[in-house]
């Protein structure tokens, strides 16, 4: 399998600080790629960067064998790469069905085609029935799915997801687990998450990087990373105590 | 012709498209019915309704606060007056020139403030600063008669002359009813296409546009390029109407303030707010003259105390604006 998603040596410094410090991996086509670490370990600003939000001091993010880097956030949008927030900002005053429009839109000029489109997103992520109501209503899970509903509409190769399981319970974690991994198989999104909830990294991830202090300590697959002496050092030790 | 009013109407309920029809035959007749004072009250809401919908396309789509939209009015007044009386040009000729000197009058103040990250209180800001530099130019403009003021020959009203805008009031009204309607219509097939639902995206969260792909410096440009040189008729209109210009009064930022209290008072981001708006304001502003008038009292600056108190009233109780309301009450919710 080519890398749909390849990162080499990449940097970011905010004034004295290293956020990120020379980090290289590839992201293969169709994978499920999870980026785990501490709090402040640098997850968000990678997120960044290849989501077009910050540019890289220094290093390449290549995607589809073409340079990224530094380039705005709706030019990567465009190129296939879509993204959710970490704390959810949907269109609050719009509707659940207009906030996915929005993004079908990219590719359609077509009003009715992107309708046509949204609804068959909605109803794959159980949203239909809430079509009507202003985004600002929603649950915080019901808004976590409609990012990713938006996302999707984009028809991204790759979708970024920050932090999507955080905030919710258990249950609601398992079914946003069950749409991510039919959105992989059947639609053959290729995902790269950044997750703190190891029981979604365990059940969704084919491969888990993790990141400590800016820089890569660890990268294989979930089963490998939850041995690996390094990974329990700075992370799981702490937090499974 | 059959597919844009299909367009227009597809989600529209009976009830609505009755009310629709009621408002139109209403505004139609209104010369017939109401007498000469009215009617000049009437051009006076519907130039308001007008201007407040031009704005609403930055501001209530696009979510771009401008305060200086007096200078798209005052381009496109002086540009069509100094046609007229210099060249002889008439105005909807004029028109022709004042709309892109006008757009492209929004591309620049556009262009300086989202390239340089201007937001916010800061843009509103900057468009002050550019009516204001406008004002103070003209005033200094030999070209336009500068302080002195521009004047059109005055309409003998003998017979109206629509292509030279010459005539009475009522041409006046059936022209700037005619102009109301254009807007609105314009306005609800934006709002309905790819550029309104890209617009409404940027007002909602501007990073999260971007993260969904839209190009929204591009977006924000074509709303102020829009927005002014529709704008800029309404400022032809005024040349024509009123047949003098001065810089001092033109320029003006209480023109702009005047602008955009129709949709404020109406509500921001709807269609129906900039016209019911400014139904309200002036309407009930003119009602209050009449009233101390006839109560002998002599009360100057009682018009803008009650501005105030209006708007005190509309943001304390409904700060959606008084449509979204009405809207509800009339059961025509789809125009809200």
């Amino acid at each position: 399998m080519t890398a749909l998603l390849s990162l080499t040596a990449v940097s970011k410094r905010f004034r004295g600080l290293v956020a990120v410090d020379g980090v290289s991996f590839d992201v293969a086509e169709g994978a499920l790629f999870a980026v785990i670490g501490p709090n402040g370990a640098g997850k968000t600003t990678l997120f960044n960067m290849i989501a077009g939000a910050a540019a890289p001091d220094e290093g390449t993010i290549v995607f589809a064998g073409e340079p990224i880097g530094g380039l705005t956030a709706d030019a990567v949008c465009r190129r296939g790469i879509a993204r959710t927030f970490q704390l959810v900002r949907p269109f609050p005053a719009l509707s659940v069905e207009d906030n996915v429009v929005v993004g079908a839109l990219l590719h359609r000029r077509d009003v009715g085609a992107a309708r046509d489109h949204a609804h068959a997103l909605l109803r794959r992520l159980d949203l239909f029935d809430k079509r009507r109501q202003r985004a600002a209503t929603l649950t915080l899970p019901d808004r976590k799915r409609l990012e990713v509903a938006r996302a999707l509409a984009t028809g991204p190769h790759l979708l970024l997801l920050d932090e999507v399981m955080a905030g919710l319970r258990p249950t609601e974690t398992d079914r946003m687990v069950a749409t991510l991994r039919d959105l992989n198989r059947e639609a053959g999104v290729t995902i790269l998450l950044i997750e703190h909830v190891m029981r979604a990294v365990m059940a969704l991830a084919s491969r888990v990087l993790v990141l400590d202090h800016g820089t890569v300590i660890a990268e294989g697959t979930p089963e490998a990373i939850v041995r690996d002496p390094a990974v329990v050092q700075s992370y799981l030790g702490a937090e499974t105590g | 012709m059959a597919a844009l009013v299909a367009r227009l109407t597809d989600d529209l309920s009976r009830r609505t498209m009755i009310w629709l029809a009621a408002l139109f035959v209403a505004l139609l007749i209104a010369p017939w019915v109401v007498g000469d004072y009215l009617v000049t009250v009437l051009i006076l809401i519907l130039y308001l309704a007008y201007t407040g919908q031009a704005w609403n396309i930055m501001m209530g789509f696009a979510g771009q606060l401008s305060l200086g939209h007096a200078i798209y009015a005052g381009l496109g007044a002086y540009i069509a007056a100094v046609l007229f009386t210099r060249y002889g040009v008439g105005p909807w000729f004029g028109l022709l020139a004042a709309m892109p000197v006008a757009a492209g009058c929004g591309a620049v103040i556009g262009y300086l403030a989202f390239r340089f990250g201007v937001t916010g209180v800061y843009f509103a800001i900057l468009t002050i600063a550019f009516a204001e530099f406008a004002r103070i130019g003209f005033d200094h403009l030999g070209v336009v008669n500068a302080a002195a003021g521009l004047f059109l020959p005055v309409a003998q009203y003998t017979h109206n002359d629509l292509w030279r805008l010459r005539g009475d009031p009522t041409m006046f009204y059936y022209v700037m009813l005619a102009a109301t309607l254009a807007a609105f219509v314009l306005c609800r097939l934006l709002i309905k296409s790819r550029i309104g639902y890209f617009w409404l995206a940027i007002r909602e969260d501007e990073e999260a546009a971007r993260a969904a792909g839209i190009d929204t410096f591009r977006y924000k440009m074509y709303a102020v390029m829009i927005s002014a040189a529709v704008t800029s008729f309404a400022g032809v209109f005024y040349a024509f109407f009123y047949n003098n210009l001065f810089p001092e009064q033109v320029f003006n930022i209480s023109q702009s303030i005047q602008m955009i209290l129709g949709p404020i008072i109406g509500g921001v981001g709807t269609l129906f707010g900039p016209i019911l708006g400014a139904f309200v304001l002036t309407g009930l502003a003119e009602s209050l003259n009449s009233a101390l008038t006839a109560c002998g009292l002599d009360l100057p600056g009682a018009e803008q105390v009650f501005y105030g108190v209006c708007l005190l009233l509309v943001v304390a109780t409904l700060p959606e604006g008084i449509w979204p309301w009405l809207a509800r009450r009339l059961g025509v919710t789809e125009l809200a």
